[in-house]
């Protein structure tokens, strides 16, 4: 690797501390104004204790769970292995399904909520009200975040050649794919389903104007009421968010090189 | 050709077209290769020696053509039905098992290998064979390139293949190690008796290891023949310059000899009709002589081991490679003059472009 002088050191220092601080500054004041006692100073977790107790909130939490795993499935059935199948067979389609897997992050959120809503109205049919009927939408809004995450892993691997090694050895294409492509992009699709669980879990707008009642929807109604309750929880979100970012794949990581080494 | 060879082909490919938009890939491509036989296409890029071993594998839809292999027709059938066993081009080690879990592979997807340990001496026995079972727990990225080859080549004969196909499988590595890993190849495709089908676009891998080589050109099969026969008798200008070193001078023809540089040669079947035609010279198709007063010069001369090259500039600028004993090096220095001496064996000579 190229040795960095002292210059770039002290510049790289400079940035990385500009922006952790710009990143831990509102995480610091958050912590700090949900465990205030009153304006006379101290600490108390009284909020964090209420969680539990606070209207719907549980509810809503368990909601977010259930829809942010139901999003990882649609994912990881839907998703992944297209874009194996388009890589290895339909190449001439990668173009296209990029594009159709990025149109959710260029369309307002808005927008999409006005283009869904009739489709929702006749979802509604089948599903009733449940807010997991959320899920449908939630899978699309995932795409573009998932796709990066899969791509980068399967660019990174010469899958064809792979494949095609498997197949003359007497492989099926399902045994192809679960066998041989799918562990070497293991990383790729882990990654993409942390992304997807963290976007379901901070997911405001679409929930709140189709009048479903997810986490973040309950977070904000709760901040009108009871803010530190409701930033307590934000902020629980968020730690359990970027443990799932940084946790599972470097836990993937150090799996790969400990079977390397034995 | 292999002692186990027997009359009736191994492989037969018929016919074979396949064309991607207006390139034709494969043009009336037919091969037969017998039992136990290791035939190489050799040809430049992008002649169609590697859709005909892909179309082989499974890999490649054709056109039209038929594939025939062990008396069965197979030209319809599943890659992973074919038992073929391939080395490619490209390391393509499963990276996420070891070398003996990559040979035991092809062998867990056989019913009559669901016997774990029966698979695991199966596969330490392959490594065996390509001197590798040392690393038999090693991962692909903590072995060398060569090494990598090696496990691939016993991945794809731990399944017994009907036919081995090896897609150029030296060229990622550097000069010894392939020159090393061609001997070994030859070897175990002895030892096993495997028919084999070895591509490449390097003359002297394919001429140091095949039984026949076949030279293509744009999806079909010029000639086909023993190594010294396609050396020493092509049929075609193209087969004459793509294999081996040759001069092409001028010369003229007439009743089967070429005449040139005061001399003649009988030229080869299939040459250029009576006339003025290019005759295409091997370096030791003539020897030289010191001589002071002709009108041809040495311009330079590579020492090549046992042999040296001497380019000598004649009369009329051509520059004509001379092949020539290394002991005889100092006899003909740079600037010195020099005639010449033709051997009997023929040579090809080609009509003049027009």
């Amino acid at each position: 690797m190229k040795r960095l002088t002292g210059i770039t050191r002290i510049w790289r220092a400079v940035i990385l501390s500009i922006i952790g601080f710009y990143m831990l500054l509102p995480i610091v004041a958050m912590a700090d104004f949900s465990t205030r006692a009153g304006v006379d100073g101290g600490r108390t977790f009284d909020s964090w204790a209420a969680i539990p107790s606070a209207p719907g909130l549980l509810e809503s939490i368990a909601v977010s769970l259930q829809l942010a795993f139901l999003a990882v499935v649609g994912i990881l059935v839907l998703l992944v292995p297209t874009m194996i199948w388009v890589h290895l067979r339909l190449p001439l389609m990668r173009r296209p399904l990029e594009v159709l897997c990025l149109l959710p992050i260029a369309i307002p959120a808005i927008v999409i909520v006005v283009g869904i809503a009739p489709i929702y109205r006749w979802l509604s049919q089948f599903f009733g009200s449940s807010p997991l009927s959320l899920a449908f939408i939630y899978t699309i809004l995932t795409f573009p975040f998932a796709y990066r995450a899969v791509n980068t892993s399967l660019r990174s691997v010469d899958v064809n050649t792979l494949a095609e090694a498997a197949r003359t050895l007497g492989a099926s294409w399902p045994r192809t794919i679960a066998e041989v492509i799918i562990p070497n992009i293991r990383n790729g699709i882990l990654g993409a389903c942390v992304i997807s669980i963290a976007l379901v879990l901070g997911e405001f707008t679409i929930s709140s104007l189709l009048n479903y009642e997810t986490m973040q929807v309950v977070i904000n109604l709760l901040g009108k009421r009871e803010g530190q309750i409701s930033v307590a929880v934000s902020l629980a979100a968020l730690i359990f968010a970027f443990v799932l970012l940084v946790a599972i794949p470097t836990s993937g990581k150090k799996q790969e090189v400990g079977q390397g080494v034995d | 050709m292999s002692t186990n060879a027997t009359s009736l082909p191994a492989v037969e490919l018929k016919s074979l077209r396949r064309a991607f938009g207006h390139v034709v890939a494969l043009n009336d491509f037919s091969l037969q290769i017998a039992q136990g036989e290791l035939v190489a296409l050799l040809g430049p890029s992008g002649c169609g020696k590697t859709t005909a071993l892909r179309a082989l594998a499974g890999l490649q839809d054709l056109d039209s053509g038929q594939i025939v292999v062990e008396g069965k027709d197979i030209t319809h059938m599943r890659a992973s039905k074919r038992d073929m066993g391939m080395v490619f081009q490209s390391y393509s080690l499963f990276p996420h098992m070891s070398a003996q879990e990559n040979v035991e592979y092809g062998l867990r997807l056989r019913k009559e290998s669901r016997n774990k340990v029966g698979r695991a001496r199966r596969a330490i026995e392959m490594l065996e064979l390509v001197g590798l079972d040392t690393q038999a727990k090693r991962f692909p990225h903590q072995l060398s390139g060569g090494q990598q080859q090696r496990v691939a080549l016993a991945r794809a004969l731990a399944i017994a293949p009907d036919v081995l196909l090896l897609d150029e499988p030296l060229s990622a590595l550097d000069a010894k190690v392939r020159s090393q890993l061609r001997d070994e190849i030859r070897r175990i495709q002895l030892e096993l008796g495997t028919t084999t089908l070895f591509v490449t676009h390097d003359q002297e891998e394919a001429l140091g290891i095949a039984d026949r080589v076949g030279v293509m050109s744009a999806g079909s099969l010029q000639q086909i023949a023993s190594p010294a026969e396609l050396y020493e008798r092509p049929t075609s200008a193209l087969v004459a310059e793509f294999v081996g070193l040759t001069t092409p001078l001028p010369c003229d023809i007439r009743d089967g000899r070429a005449y040139l540089l005061g001399s003649s040669v009988p030229v080869l079947p299939g040459s250029a009709n009576n006339g003025p035609a290019l005759a295409l010279l091997r370096p030791e198709s003539i020897d030289l002589v010191p001589d002071p007063l002709s009108d041809s010069v040495v311009m330079n001369v590579s020492f090549l081991g046992s042999v040296c090259r001497v380019i000598v500039q004649l009369p009329d600028k051509t520059l004509l490679t001379v092949q020539a004993a290394s002991e005889r090096i100092s006899d003909f220095p740079p600037g010195s003059r020099v005639g010449f001496s033709f051997h009997s064996r023929p040579v090809f000579a080609k009509s003049i472009p027009a």
